[in-house]
């Protein structure tokens, strides 16, 4: 078994049969962060525990008594995440050094599953921004910037300059756990999403990214940006890995009076042949501003394989749509004003060294730990939140946010059953060309795709779908109903296999993967 | 419509954060002109939605039960100042400053 294979297809028969440990396993992926480290994806690495981990699991293995699909597989997890043992830090002055007393709910079932907790990846601080370019730690690089195809196509200006300046980001906010499952340092990691934040570094990463419906997954222990919209994320390298981490999060769970209580029932995904049945509906408000004439162009490709495969393809109308980055702006930053209230530096976290008083200490600890972003968006918040501007903005934003959900419901219920869109409006950009503009204007850009999906709650995946002209990965997203998590999976995963996304290929993974037990090294997954 | 030097030294009290410069104050009225945008949308007889998942009833109060705790000694280690069982906070009721006064009682940030 390789890294490069599915978890249900092959790695699992592989552990079972013992073709490979789950300590190689652990210390390929090990050796394999180590020798990507320039990435930055990640923050943290838990070596001890990890191979302590896979050690405990390969003794079940041995006993033939696996607990299950994800009993070995390593994964890894973004920081903001808390992780018992293991420092959680948001990628924030703020929360270095913070050890979590508790495990987050769906890291807690990920390791009662036997899976292996390689480390904490990297991300945007607080998760807020589009690039994965705004935490302390430093900006996450995409490794396709690294890559033969992208190197092919790239001309350098001059012969000094290199790879050092013309990497391209990862998107974000989960651009570390994107960059790690790209970069095959482990088979699945976990995001957030509250914006588009798992499905944005997926589309430029070239991974797939799952943002489960609103109420799916538990976020007891996902430090909370936006409490009506988060959720926790998936990244994985196909969609059926995508179906086995959905099986082992989903589900009510006590801590979390936000996840709905109905039976959740894991699934595996149907290799659907027939598409005739099926109705595809393309949101014309999604042709945005600023869309790459190459995205477009693959869109409508998309749209046409679906035509010619016989499903019904048709155009629909989301009306409120250019208003949702503006709604999410003003509700996002009031929910944020709202939850970085706790960052006091009392019970955990930075505190500074202001002694005068109680409220001097608390200005002078959130001054020095959070970075301007963040601080920018606590003041935005408190101001809509204001006695004279409730109403006027976050109230009217309230209302804004039925419209839009309303949009979607009046689709579906014209008998639509998933939505087709791009993810991104253009590929991974150059960190130097990104930065030039600063982190809400990026956000604002960027998540204009993504963000209507975290306003009505529904699920949305993005499918790598093909590189463009540099060489760079280009997704497109998928939108189902809610908590019609199959359907969405399965119509994904049918699109998967037509589209035959390439493989990255990365020199660093060359030298790891060429395990004990030689394998072809195919394009698809399945 | 410029903010008020008043609202920005409310909001630097409410929020216990600051502006640090004008570049600050520049950001929050580009948010602000930004978020103006939402009033183009007519939401006449439209109600607010608190939560996607209102159709459902899901946000329920469980009982009243102790089910966990006794995690004093966890709870405590992530502090940097405590004292026994309590976290210790510098003398409080001390209003911060105006803004005028601010720079020089921030020391060392």
């Amino acid at each position: 078994a390789t890294l490069k294979d599915g978890l249900r297809s092959q790695v699992s028969a592989a552990l079972k049969e013992g073709r490979v440990t789950p300590t190689e396993l652990c210390r390929r992926c090990l050796a394999l962060i180590k020798s990507t480290k320039f990435l930055n994806a990640y923050i943290t690495v838990a070596e001890e525990t990890a191979l302590k981990q896979a050690e405990e699991s390969e003794e079940r293995y041995k006993r033939g008594q696996p607990l299950g699909i994800l009993d070995g597989i390593p994964i890894a997890v973004k920081d903001n995440f808390n992780t018992a043992g293991i420092e959680t830090t948001c990628a924030s002055n703020m929360l270095k050094g913070y050890i979590s007393p508790y495990n987050a709910t769906v890291v807690q079932k990920l390791l009662d599953q036997g899976a292996v907790l390689l480390g904490k990846t990297n991300l945007d601080e607080f998760a807020m921004g589009s690039g994965s370019t705004d935490g302390v730690f430093g900006p996450v690089r995409n490794p396709w910037s690294y890559s033969k195809q992208y190197k092919e196509k790239s001309v350098p200006k001059s012969h000094s300059e290199d790879e050092e300046s013309n990497w391209v980001i990862t998107g974000g906010s989960s651009g570390g756990s994107a960059a790690a499952v790209s970069s095959f340092t482990c088979f699945a990691a976990l995001g957030s999403d509250t914006g588009g934040s798992t499905r944005n570094p997926a589309a430029h990463c070239g991974v797939v990214g799952l943002k489960p419906t609103y109420g799916l997954i538990s976020r007891h222990g996902l430090i909370p940006l936006v409490n009506s919209m988060d959720v926790p994320g998936i990244l994985t390298r196909c969609v059926d890995d995508a179906a086995v981490l959905l099986g082992s999060l989903a589900g009510h769970d006590p801590k979390d009076s936000t996840t709905i209580q109905d039976d959740f029932k894991p699934f595996e995904l149907p290799n659907l042949t027939d598409v005739s049945k099926l109705s595809i509906g393309i949101p014309k408000e999604y042709h945005a501003p600023g869309l790459s004439s190459e995205i477009l162009a693959l869109w409508s490709k998309a749209a046409d394989l679906f035509k010619n495969a016989g499903a019904k393809v048709v155009e629909v109308s989301l009306p409120h749509t250019r208003y949702s980055i503006v709604c999410y702006h003003v509700l996002c930053t009031a929910e944020v004003a709202s939850n970085m209230a706790r960052f006091d530096g009392l019970e955990y976290g930075h505190r500074s060294d202001t002694k005068e008083s109680t409220e001097s200490m608390y200005a002078a600890t959130r001054r020095e730990g959070f970075n301007d972003v963040v601080r920018g968006r606590i003041l935005s918040g408190n101001y809509f939140l204001l006695k004279q501007n409730y109403e006027k903005y976050f109230v009217k934003a309230q209302k804004v946010r039925r419209l839009i959900a309303n949009d979607f419901v009046k689709v579906f219920r014209s008998g639509v059953d998933i939505l087709l869109t791009p993810t991104t409006l253009s590929v991974a950009a150059p960190y130097m060309e990104f930065i030039q503009e600063d982190n809400r204007t990026r956000s604002a850009q960027d998540d204009i795709l993504t963000q209507a999906a975290n306003m009505a709650g529904l699920p949305a995946i993005n499918v790598p779908t093909a590189l463009s002209e540099r060489g760079l990965p280009v997704g497109l997203q998928f939108i189902g109903r809610s908590f019609q998590e199959k359907q969405l999976l399965t119509v994904a995963k049918w699109f998967e296999k037509q589209v035959q996304f390439p493989m990255i290929q990365l020199e660093e993974v060359k030298r790891h993967d060429n395990g004990v037990f030689q394998h072809q090294q195919s394009a698809s997954f399945s | 419509q410029k903010v008020s030097l008043e609202v920005l030294d409310h909001l630097e009290h409410l929020a216990l954060v600051d502006f640090r410069d004008s570049e600050g104050v520049e950001r929050l009225q580009k948010a602000i002109q930004f978020a103006d945008q939402l009033h183009e949308v007519n939401t006449d007889g439209v109600e607010p939605m608190d939560s996607v998942l209102e159709d459902r009833w899901c946000l329920y109060l469980r009982e009243d039960d102790v089910t966990e705790g006794n995690c004093t000694k966890e709870l405590l280690e992530n502090a940097r100042e405590k004292v026994e069982e309590y976290f210790v906070a510098p003398p409080g009721n001390i209003p911060l400053p105006k803004l005028e006064e601010r720079e020089a009682f921030l020391q060392g940030s």
